[in-house]
């Protein structure tokens, strides 16, 4: 039988978005870093990277990590995200049989970093992953968030002559990272 | 009809990137929506919508005042209205207020019937469609040719001429590239845009939440990043509870693009700060236009469950063929002339009302179980009360419902066109009828109508009987099949008796939307036929099966004659098509086949009514297989062969298109016989074959088996 995560990364690979799985938090965070480095994250327009504030900083050290990446920021404006190469979050839940994560996304930062920049690194718990629809919709909660995202895969659009085309207003990539165990710290 | 409206179809049908595209489109969608459905049972999620959808519709106005409260409690402002103009100026004096200049959308169709860009443009405001298909189509000054793919008439070409033009010289037509232009272009827009508007493809009551369905990204940004958010929202788009979304999530991406969740799905049940902090303004605007008059009606109320995901137009073998230019509004497509009739006029539907060929293909996609065929009738049916009939159209059905009159005029014509009858076909007609020998030679009309044959068949006298109904192509020019079907029952010790009274079945009336006449007709054949007891009433046409078991009640119904109603019940129940009554015969072991045959490779083309009103597929398939054929089945084998009874006189130009792709898969099946349970699809494709030249047999089932049995 195949494993509910199995089926998330079946279906979400099946829409363009990468997935990775990570025992513990610093391994996550090792693979983050090296991949804003090779991403080519500088300190400059069009090359930052930001991180919208997420459990998973919590007992990481932000400044440290701000200078082992130059153009890094934890201050999410407007303007920033819209000057960022990459932009990382924290989702919710995943749901595996359509490869989605969702997101209380009322917070502006959140909202920001994964839509302006072209690269969306999403962290998710793998303890939150659900199987399906219904599971996901017994545990959101419209009523205490004015804003819930649902987002599955990059950016898309098959409008010109139905040729699918990805990275069209939103993210053309999604990197989606698993981490089993979050109390770990680096 | 007017000639701008036929003149707009010939545009449609002879623009090679719109029936390319498509055309294309269509055939991979069957494809890919079925395996987006794997693992979801897609009966029980549609009657699920049907139930939650079809509660809404009956409850709008307090739906409508629950989500105004529960949005309002959580700091949105709703504006609620039936006038479209007050939707506009509620709008533009927000605008105003504010010092909006710029606008940003994101698809909204309610926006788009109301006009909404253009009064705001007149008034100085820049509106920016951000969806690619939207933007494109506003670019070009078009409208939408598709519900969901607004800008599938044009190819890359064209769109980088349009870009070229109106944005920036030297585009080129690379799609990847283009995409990327208009990422960049529009981003600048997002980024200082004033208010952002969108739709909703739902509205919870219970929460009082948005859901807002996008791939692109575009409707995150136009409401995160614009100061002000006014969603325009049909009511019914109003779901009772949060769970309702479920159902509707789990259908719509399937059904309306073969995916199992579109890229973002929004949920938003209040104002969210802005990227400065300060709380965004939420303006949800709940407009009526018509909805509640809509939902009131007892037959149209249904139409409310649409979800809007356009798989009636994907299935849909005449929209493939002409594209959503031709309907000339908003929404297009099946549901769109229905919506259209409401939201704009009933008589904006006149003419693209009769582009429907009442396939019923359609009602097994539609995810809110619409009876799309049957609303687009009974649109035809209020039409024809308001227009009246021409003095024209009173004429041929007093003539038709004159059997012999009608049998000796054809008969007349026909022999007054002996030089253009070859073996059994009619070819060419000159002057106003040569369109429809054009694409299809017709049958030569019978010698002698079945009728008058009737009582010189011999028969031995059985206590079990059977009553034949012919129908008019039977009667008058295949009268070969009645008489397989008579010949096949005695060997099932079945006598068969033809009730001479017996008329024309009402379905060129009722499907003219004639409903009085079809009604005279529906009481002159319940008299014919119940008159002798019989066990059974046969007919060899799918068509008149379902006039006969179905329609001579709803016309009643329809009509409020309720004093005919026992009698079309009585006559319904003894109604039977011929392969199910074939089928149960066999089984029963009073019919077998001849012994160890094998006959070869045949395919079997499934008649409209008999798969989708009846539903018989099956029976007429093991019928063949039983008999010692092989079934080679053909590629579409349910679409329609572009007959619809009169449909192909008066529109040819789609029936003919349609026809050749019909005659092209069946070729493909290198079958050399293809078999079918309808005289007027055989009337179809054999007209087809003969003009195509190709050599493959068409048969009705009847006359196959009739050989075949001991």
């Amino acid at each position: 039988m195949t494993s509910i995560f199995d089926t998330f990364k079946l279906r979400a690979e099946a829409v363009s978005a990468e997935v990775h799985r990570f025992p513990h938090k610093p391994a996550a965070l090792n693979f983050i870093a090296h991949y804003l480095q090779q991403a080519g994250v500088a300190d400059s327009p069009q090359s930052y990277a930001v991180w919208a504030d997420c459990p998973f900083l919590r007992g990481v050290s932000k400044q440290q990590l701000a200078e082992q990446i130059p153009g890094l920021n934890f201050e999410v404006t407007r303007e920033r995200a819209a000057g960022s190469k990459v932009g990382i979050s924290q989702l919710d839940w995943a749901m595996a049989n359509t490869g989605s994560l969702v997101q209380d996304a009322a917070p502006v930062d959140r909202r920001l970093v994964s839509t302006l920049p072209n690269i969306h690194i999403a962290i998710v718990e793998t303890n939150r992953l659900l199987p399906d629809m219904p599971a996901v919709f017994s545990k959101i909660r419209p009523e205490q968030t004015n804003y819930i995202s649902f987002i599955t895969g990059p950016s898309r659009t098959a409008d010109i002559e139905r040729v699918l085309t990805i990275g069209v207003h939103g993210p053309e990539k999604l990197i989606i990272v698993f981490v089993d165990d979050m109390a770990g710290v680096n | 009809m007017r000639k701008e409206f036929r003149e707009s179809i010939n545009t449609a049908l002879h623009n090679p990137n719109l029936a390319g595209a498509l055309g294309r489109f269509s055939e991979a969608y069957r494809i890919s929506r079925e395996k987006a459905y794997e693992g979801i049972d897609f009966e029980a999620v549609r009657t699920q919508i049907a139930d939650r959808k079809g509660y809404a519709a009956s409850h709008l106005d307090e739906l409508a005042e629950r989500f105004t409260q529960q949005a309002e409690a959580r700091g949105a402002k709703v504006f609620r209205t039936d006038d479209p103009a007050k939707v506009r100026e509620y709008i533009l004096e927000l605008a105003q207020q504010n010092g909006v200049k710029s606008v940003v959308k994101s698809k909204s169709m309610a926006s788009e019937e109301i006009h909404l860009n253009p009064y705001l443009e007149k008034a100085g405001i820049e509106v920016r469609e951000t969806d690619l298909g939207e933007w494109i189509v506003q670019l070009a000054k078009q409208t939408p040719s598709h519900m969901v793919m607004p800008a599938i008439h044009m190819t890359k070409e064209e769109v980088a001429d349009v870009f070229s033009q109106e944005v920036e010289a030297g585009q080129m037509p690379d799609i990847p590239k283009l995409v990327k232009f208009a990422r960049g272009k529009l981003r600048t827009r997002f980024l200082s845009a004033g208010m952002g508007i969108t739709g909703a493809n739902i509205a919870v009551a219970e929460t009082g939440s948005l859901v807002i369905i996008t791939n692109e990204g575009n409707a995150r940004l136009v409401t995160t990043l614009p100061k002000i958010h006014v969603a325009i929202v049909g009511i019914e788009k109003l779901m009772s509870d949060f769970a309702d979304v479920v159902p509707v999530l789990t259908a719509l991406p399937r059904s309306a693009t073969a995916q199992l969740l579109t890229s973002y799905v929004s949920i938003i049940s209040g104002p969210v700060p802005n990227t400065d902090g300060t709380p965004k303004q939420l303006h949800i605007i709940l407009m009526d236009n018509r909805r509640t008059e809509m939902s009131q009606d007892p037959k149209f109320k249904q139409a409310l469950q649409c979800i809007r995901c356009a798989s009636c137009l994907n299935v849909c073998p005449v929209f493939r063929l002409v594209g959503g230019h031709v309907f000339g509004k908003i929404y297009t497509g099946g549901i769109g002339t229905i919506l259209t009739a409401w939201f704009d006029a009933l008589k904006s539907s006149d003419e693209i009302q009769s582009l429907c060929i009442q396939c019923g293909n359609c009602t097994q996609f539609c995810p809110g179980k619409i009876d799309i065929p049957g609303l687009i009738l009974e649109l035809r049916r209020r039409l024809a009360v308001e227009k009246g009939q021409t003095v024209a159209q009173k004429a041929i059905f007093s003539v038709v419902n004159n059997r012999r009159l009608f049998h000796s005029m054809l008969r007349t014509a026909s022999l007054a066109q002996k030089p253009l009858k070859k073996d059994g076909f009619i070819r060419h007609l000159p002057f106003f009828l040569s369109d429809m020998t054009e694409f299809r030679s017709l049958p030569a009309i019978a010698e002698v109508p079945l009728r008058d044959k009737f009582p010189k068949i011999e028969q031995p006298e059985q206590t079990e009987k059977a009553a034949f109904y012919s129908g008019c192509l039977i009667d008058f020019a295949y009268p070969e099949m009645g008489e397989a079907v008579v010949k096949i029952l005695n060997k099932a010790g079945i006598e068969v008796i033809f009730p001479e009274g017996q008329t024309c079945c009402g379905a060129p009336a009722r499907y003219s939307g004639a409903y009085e006449v079809a009604a005279q007709n529906a009481s002159d054949n319940i008299n014919a036929l119940l008159e002798q007891e019989v066990k059974y009433v046969i007919s060899a046409c799918p068509t008149c099966t379902v006039a006969l078991k179905h329609d001579f009640i709803s016309t009643f119904e329809s009509l409020g004659q309720t004093d005919s109603l026992p009698g079309a019940r009585a006559l319904a129940a003894k109604v039977v098509d011929f392969s199910t009554l074939v089928k149960m015969l066999v089984d029963e072991g009073r019919l077998t086949f001849k012994e160890g045959q094998q006959l070869g490779k045949v395919t079997y083309h499934d008649s409209c009514h008999l798969k989708r009103t009846l539903n018989v597929s099956q029976q007429p398939r093991e019928l063949l297989t039983k008999a010692g054929y092989e079934i080679s089945e053909m590629y579409e084998a349910d679409m329609c062969c572009g007959m619809g009874g009169s449909y192909s006189l008066k529109m040819p130009e789609i029936s003919a298109p349609i026809l050749e792709r019909k005659l092209k898969n069946i070729k493909e099946t290198g079958a050399p016989l293809v078999v079918m349970d309808c005289p007027g699809c055989v009337m179809q494709i054999r007209g087809g074959m003969d003009k195509d030249g190709a050599e493959i047999k068409v048969e009705h089932t009847a006359q196959r088996l009739a050989e075949e049995l001991e």
